[in-house]
């Protein structure tokens, strides 16, 4: 297994790159490669041109302000996963990266490669469906920042035109002493979940929940809302019971029936894993947490 | 189509300029080119580790990055590890000593990955050596004396601050 012919390009500015994007015809951009190069190897994918974005420059970045965090699209996974910043102001992201593949390719892969690989099971992909995210695109014709949401057009395609690169994504944080967990299930520690739960939520000072967020991944071609579940829990207080009804519907969500699981087994994953990560949620909310 | 690029590389601290294909992988760069053997292949899409390097100090899958991507950078590959021809490193002699291998394929992957692991985390727990490991399929030993093996190697390693560390 060796890589097809093409050409090799890297170029060293944003500006570089959409050129060489607009000019060339079937280019693929190289990110960190933990995706790209074994579909190379594998010939899943055969490019007339690659265009490595490794030495362009100030892609590589995880920066704080009003309330959000802003990160490039070329850092690292690591680099996520030992950030500070992220720790403090995204637990969730800090807590799914580490079961993003293994050590040797986190040291490599990127969130912008992660986001526009788009794998449906993906935990970055997840996360920013779960924080709101919106992304920063570049193109011939000037940047443009679109919702995350709009972001996934069909099973592994992300909204971006041929002259168009991913440069940054924008994650809202959610306030101090929040609750959140990151819950999925795979065979192996390192692979790509079968379905995941992200879960995010404040509660009010008697312990109801006013504000969630219920992420499942791995169901379908992109992360899906349970935005019925996210209003059914306003209100509620954490119960495993109750929660066992509030989550019940999302048997219904349809689901991917591959390989590693049939349906009805990501449908049964659905209804558990996302209890599981409000239980979590709940119980890691900081006791100042509460306003 | 045969597009080659000129690049320089620090392999083992050795300088090599050289002229690869730009499709040329850094695993086959490295054993085809320089002859560096002991980097070894198994399923060249990034799931078995055997191929590990530590790339600028940081471990990596070679059959995951282009030769060209190498050039200006400082690779470590598993015939680096050992001081001199003569001497093992300590995580070598712990992986002698403790039957940490049986055929060996997968043992240049992960001594290069535990290299990385014993460095920034010199005391690990058992737990964080088998995470640590997890990117890397062995199918002789069943891991345990891989990890008896890494578990030593720490201890070995705290008590030699010393000792010459790549």
């Amino acid at each position: 297994m060796k890589p097809p012919p093409f050409s090799y390009h890297d170029p060293r500015t944003v500006a570089d790159a959409v050129d060489l994007l607009t000019n060339l015809d079937n280019a693929k951009l190289l990110a960190g490669g933990q995706s790209l190069m074994p579909m190379l190897n594998m010939r899943y994918v055969l490019p007339d041109h690659v265009i490595d974005l490794n030495r362009v420059e100030g892609l590589s970045y995880i920066t704080r302000r009003d309330g959000v965090l802003e990160i490039g699209a070329m850092t690292r996974q690591r680099d996520i996963e030992f950030s500070e910043a992220v720790a403090e102001r995204c637990p969730l992201m800090a807590e799914a990266i580490r079961q993003v593949g293994h050590r040797q390719t986190r040291n490599r892969g990127t969130l912008g490669g992660s986001l526009c690989h788009l794998d449906p099971a993906a935990e970055l992909v997840s996360i920013a469906a779960a924080l709101d995210a919106k992304v920063t695109i570049a193109g011939k014709s000037g940047t443009r920042e679109i919702d995350f949401a709009a972001f996934p057009v069909a099973y592994m395609t992300p909204a971006l035109e041929p002259d168009e690169l991913l440069t940054a994504a924008t994650f809202p944080c959610w306030p101090r002493g929040h609750g959140y967990a990151f819950v999925e299930f795979a065979r192996r520690h390192g692979d790509f979940a079968i379905v995941s739960a992200a879960v995010l939520i404040e509660e009010d000072k008697s312990g109801k929940i006013a504000r969630a967020s219920v992420t499942l991944g791995g169901m379908g071609p992109a992360p899906v809302r349970a935005a019925a579940v996210e209003r059914a829990l306003i209100g509620e207080t954490i119960e495993e019971k109750r929660l066992r009804d509030i989550c019940e519907p999302l048997r219904k969500l349809d689901a991917i029936d591959d390989i590693h699981a049939p349906a009805s087994y990501r449908q049964q994953l659905a209804t558990v894993l996302p209890r599981r990560a409000l239980i979590k949620a709940h119980e890691r909310i900081a006791p100042g947490g509460r306003p | 189509m045969s597009d080659t690029r000129q690049i320089a590389v620090t392999v083992n601290g050795m300088r090599y300029e050289e002229i690869v294909p730009v499709r040329v992988t850094l695993a086959d760069f490295l054993r085809h080119q320089l002859g560096l053997t002991g980097t070894h292949l198994g399923c060249e899409h990034g799931v078995c580790g055997a191929c590990t390097i530590l790339l600028d100090g940081r471990s990596a899958r070679s059959c995951l990055m282009l030769a060209v991507q190498a050039d200006g950078h400082e690779i470590l590959t598993v015939e680096g590890i050992a001081p001199n021809a003569d001497t093992l490193h300590p995580l070598q002699e712990a992986f002698r000593d403790n039957h940490g291998l049986q055929c060996g394929f997968c043992t240049p992957g992960i001594l290069t990955t535990l290299i990385e692991l014993l460095r920034d985390n010199p005391d690990p727990t058992e737990e964080e050596v088998r995470i640590g490991i997890s990117g890397n399929l062995c199918r002789c030993t069943g891991y345990q004396n891989i990890v008896i093996a890494a578990l030593d190697a720490a201890k070995r390693l705290r008590g030699s601050s010393g000792a010459s560390q790549p």
